[in-house]
């Protein structure tokens, strides 16, 4: 009884709610016509993946729905591949929502962005999109869509006690972290977390050195998408697999590493058995959520490459958030899209899903409550030492990396013989993607 | 006829003339069989439900010692909710699987097998092969969700059924014509006399005596079918379309496993096949001796 | 019309079994041929031909697979059929408790195979685990049973044995029951033990029960994969990648045709092994 008189109460305030903006609204802005003039209100439609955590989306589209008096209605889609086809298929029927979150990359540029999306290129809020984020957003040189959430970074999140214990720095070569791991491993500590029993975790170290693959190679990405470049020709590129054996060779790693899983690998990160846990930012929220009190003992650097001047790192652009071609709402999705990628927009955001790395907006503030480790990544960012991960640069990415990782990262096969291998798995991708030059 | 009536027999004719000095060997032999399959059979399930009765940081310490409180209860409750419900649609769509997947195997399977038993001719030893070749030849995926895919059956309930169907067939026709053996030929003739027809022949009188071999159909295929993760994980995939042996999934996600929930679902899951073991634990030693060992 | 002929059973009564065999099986099977010599999409292909057998052949991460396979298949057979003709003549016996002990053998093979593995990947963790933890207590250090790859698909075999041989008991319990008295009986009055009893009636008359044991277990074991997944995936790196797993890795990467190929070669390596021993256990037991 008393949950139903709520309900009554919500809605009736709404409702209320809803007609002192509509007069608002009808006064200030008659230009869009398509409004229902009774009751004023346009509901945009949104289609968005059900692995999403949508606390943070949806106190935006509670502010959006005061303020601009749009409602935003949510409609659920799996996700992985079998979410590319329904989203292929909804656009091709002509059957696709307002709007709608997908990934940015190589995967959005394959669903023919010029016929499908609204080029947004020329609104002023555009320019304040960081440019890595608005390149993996845009396709031939147009802006389709605004990032959907905060930049993630990869990269080496370590213990700061023991870092204080054994007086050691924040390395900003390779060389200086393997010295600081030697250190570690002589004081009893384990160094590196491995964690390979989640054998996607051992990509890590591969995938996190493209910035400084891009340094020693800036077309790298290209001439790899086009069969010019291979990872075992190409000195920079084997590095990548390399560190990641160096890494086991010198026994840095936990005894247990290959029944170790990435739950327990945050866990020893965390109450300090290890120093060293190579990681993505997205375990962030789940570092607070098991170990809130020493998440401040957490800090982040960057992959190193071979010299401390070209010290930066490597980044995983956000997915975005696309306008419909043939949406009746253009004029108010883009009020939607432009109040999402406000400060005002971002704060809501980020006062229920803390960010997982800096806002992929320029000028936006982060509150003080941020992550330590988030605050570690700000100068790369501020200074624009950054790159995305090469999956967001070039369409070819092979499925057993992981699988490859775990052999290299476990001695099981050389560096050299993981990439070459890697390489055929890439070939093969290619190949079935109907790339050219393949 | 059959060979369990003979093996019953045997079994009571192993009591020897030694009796004294058997009685001591034979007490030995039980506790010892008792403590051997407690330690390699019992463990593992004690093991189970001792840590899905355990709160989430409990049980990932992972051993053997009693909880320090019940949860199971609010484990189950929790298992119910998670993913939406999604075990409850996972049973459903279990069940309706299993069941439809048995029923039309019964009805077609005996058809077939009886045919096959009861008349021979230059085809018999083709039908034979394939037979056997449906036993040994693995599956063909893709091909197999190329098809589904071209008769609009790829990830519907129709689609997974036949094909368990499809591939449950040879085992399921060989247990029927190996019963069908045991049926003397003197019942059709009688039953043709009276003027039966050839289809009445078969559902009015042969149908009816096949029970005994049906019911290890049901459950050999039954067990089969509920617990298998290949086949619905390549022909049955999507989130509406998940079967109780993806559930099992919900708990150890890349990101977290919680061990008392995931315990507490495989307990929830293992009770179909326990409820039918208790009721069909004598036909599967029967059912096996009629079909297998033939 | 009384008379009893071939034409009183009609081939029409194999009709709905035959539509479904050959759609959703032999048909799949028949084109798996072709397709194996594509690059293939589902909706569109290329003829490329050999190509996708030779990838497989070549490349260390695929054909691993087939040393990988074959050990499986006869670690867990011949478990099996020891482990089995034991267990059956242990569980022939006239034991009070026969039926409890008899249950908690077979209980096994009606679980569910993912969650059989996922709970021993748990025990068999190397160093939280329970039967490492349970070693250590006697002063056994245990091995990392599936972190170290020379005895991961040992180990994991060792589980499909576990969950397997209540089949495997079922079978020869059945086989032994129906070994007529008589034998035994002529053994008594010829002054045979125990082991006679075992090795010269027990093991030659339970044949067809052992012959059906090999030839389930055995393609059981080149067929499956559920096992490897729920345990291992296939790793640490490759090193317990079957065929079978093999086949549904290259799908979920959406290598069709390759995928395909190792559909086909599965179905080479599984009939030039089958059928020959299925021929060969055949003769046998008519020579007997």
């Amino acid at each position: 009884m008393k949950a139903k008189k709520k309900i009554f109460a919500v809605l009736s305030s709404a409702a209320l709610f809803a007609g002192i903006m509509a007069g608002c609204s009808s006064n200030s802005d008659s230009a869009s016509g398509d409004k229902d003039e009774d009751s004023g209100q346009v509901t945009l439609t949104i289609l968005v993946d059900n692995q999403t955590n949508l606390d943070g989306m949806k106190a935006v589209t509670d502010a959006i729905e005061e303020k601009y008096d749009i409602k935003t209605e949510y409609e659920l889609r799996p996700g992985g591949g079998e979410g590319d086809n329904l989203v292929k298929t909804r656009l091709a029927t002509g059957d696709m929502t307002d709007l709608m979150a997908y990934n940015s990359g190589s995967l959005f540029q394959a669903l023919n962005p010029e016929k499908n999306f609204l080029d947004i290129t020329d609104e002023a809020f555009v320019e304040t999109i960081m440019d890595d984020a608005k390149d993996a957003l845009s396709s031939n040189g147009k802006v389709y869509g605004i990032p959907s959430t905060s930049f993630m970074a990869g990269g080496w999140f370590y213990n700061k006690k023991i870092y204080e214990e054994l007086g050691l720095s924040v390395p900003k070569t390779w060389v200086e972290l393997m010295a600081n791991n030697e250190k570690i491993k002589e004081a009893g500590k384990t160094a590196v977390i491995g964690s390979y029993k989640d054998s996607w975790t051992a990509q890590v170290i591969v995938l996190a050195d493209n910035y400084n693959v891009l340094q020693q190679h800036p077309n790298f990405a290209d001439d790899f998408t086009g069969n010019k470049a291979k990872i075992a020709d190409t000195p920079g590129a084997l590095r990548s697999f390399e560190k990641l054996a160096e890494v086991f060779d010198a026994g840095y790693l936990n005894e247990d590493f290959l029944a170790t899983g990435y739950e327990a690998g945050l866990k020893m990160l965390a109450e300090g058995q290890g120093a060293h846990y190579p990681m993505l930012s997205f375990a962030l929220p789940m570092l607070e959520a098991n170990y809130s009190e020493e998440l401040d003992n957490i800090g982040f650097f960057p992959q190193p490459g071979e010299s401390a001047d070209e010290n930066g790192v490597t980044v995983w652009v956000p997915g975005g958030i696309y306008i419909n071609k043939n949406t009746e709402h253009a004029e108010e999705a883009k009020k939607w899209v432009e109040f999402f990628v406000s400060q005002e927009g971002i704060d809501l955001h980020n006062s229920k899903i803390k960010p997982q790395g800096p806002p992929a907006v320029k000028g936006v503030e982060l509150s003080d409550d941020v992550y330590g480790a988030v605050k570690d990544m700000l100068p790369f960012f501020e200074s624009g030492k950054t790159a995305p991960a090469l999956e967001f640069l070039s369409p070819v990415k092979g499925p057993n990396l992981p699988q490859i990782a775990v052999e290299v990262g476990s001695g099981i096969s050389k560096a050299k013989d993981g990439a070459e291998l890697y390489d055929k798995d890439v070939e093969k991708q290619a190949k079935q993607l109907g790339l050219e030059g393949w | 006829m059959s060979e369990t009536q003979i093996a019953v027999k045997a079994e009571t004719t192993f009591r020897t003339n030694t009796r004294k000095r058997k009685t001591v060997r034979k007490l030995f032999s039980e506790i010892l069989a008792i403590i051997l399959s407690l330690i390699i059979f019992g463990v593992p399930f004690y093991f189970v439900i001792v840590n899905a009765s355990k709160d989430t940081k409990e049980s990932s310490l992972l051993n053997m010692d009693l909880p320090s409180s019940f949860h199971l209860f609010e484990n189950i409750q929790s298992v119910m909710a998670a993913q939406n419900g999604m075990i409850i649609r996972a049973f459903f769509n279990s069940i309706m699987i299993t069941g439809f997947s048995i029923a039309i195997l019964i009805l077609v399977g005996a058809m077939a097998g009886y045919v096959l038993q009861r008349r021979t001719s230059k085809m018999s030893p083709f039908f034979n092969f394939l037979i056997l070749a449906g036993l040994i030849i693995p599956p063909a995926i893709v091909p197999t969700i190329w098809v589904l895919d071209g008769i609009g059956l790829f990830k519907t309930m129709p689609g997974i059924i036949l094909v368990e169907v499809a591939l449950n067939l040879p085992f399921t026709i060989l247990l029927y014509k190996g019963f069908m053996a045991t049926l003397p030929k003197e019942l059709d003739e009688a039953a043709l006399i009276d003027g039966c027809g050839r289809v009445r022949l078969f559902f009015s009188i042969i149908l009816p005596l096949l029970k005994p071999v049906s019911a290890t159909v049901i459950v050999l295929t039954a067990v089969g079918v509920y617990n298998d993760f290949v086949n619905p994980l390549y022909f049955f995939p999507g989130a509406e379309n998940a079967t109780l042996q993806l559930t099992l999934y919900n708990f150890s996600s890349m990101y977290n496993t919680q061990w008392n929930l995931l315990f507490t679902n495989i307990l929830l899951i293992s009770i179909p096949p326990l409820i039918l073991f208790i009721f069909f634990n004598k036909k599967i030693v029967a059912g096996m001796t009629a079909g297998a060992v033939k | 019309m009384t008379k009893l002929t071939n034409r009183s059973y009609t081939y029409y009564f194999l009709l709905p079994a035959g539509i479904i065999y050959f759609v959703f099986f032999l048909l799949p099977t028949i084109m798996s041929f072709f397709f194996s010599m594509t690059w293939w999409t589902l909706t569109d292909w290329k003829f490329i031909g050999l190509e996708n057998f030779i990838t497989f052949l070549t490349e260390p991460s695929l054909n691993i697979g087939f040393k990988n396979t074959i050990i499986y298949a006869i670690v867990t057979c011949s478990l099996k059929v020891i482990l089995g003709l034991l267990l059956g003549v242990f569980l022939s016996q006239k034991l009070k408790t026969i039926g409890f002990v008899r249950s908690m053998v077979f209980f096994p093979t009606l679980l569910s195979t993912i969650a059989v593995g996922m709970a021993f990947a748990m025990m068999m963790h190397p160093t939280q685990g329970l039967i490492n933890t349970s070693l250590k207590i006697v002063g056994i250090a245990g091995p990392d049973w599936l972190g170290d790859t020379t005895i991961a698909l040992l180990s994991v075999a060792l589980v499909d044995v576990w969950k397997g041989v209540g089949m495997a008991t079922v079978i020869f319990i059945a086989g032994i029951m129906s070994i007529p008295e008589d034998y035994y009986e002529a053994l008594a009055i010829d002054g045979g033990n125990s082991f006679h009893k075992f090795w010269n009636i027990i093991v030659p008359l339970s044949r067809p029960a052992m012959n059906s044991v090999i030839i389930l277990a055995f393609i059981g074991g080149l067929r499956s994969f559920d096992l490897v997944w729920a345990m291992t995936k296939g790793g640490p790196g490759f090193s317990t990648d079957l065929i079978a797993s093999i086949i549904y890795k290259q799908y979920q990467g959406g290598f069709y045709g390759l995928s395909t190929a190792g559909n086909v070669i599965l179905f080479i390596v599984v009939s030039a092994l089958a059928f020959p021993l299925y021929a060969f256990l055949n003769k046998k037991e008519v020579d007997l």
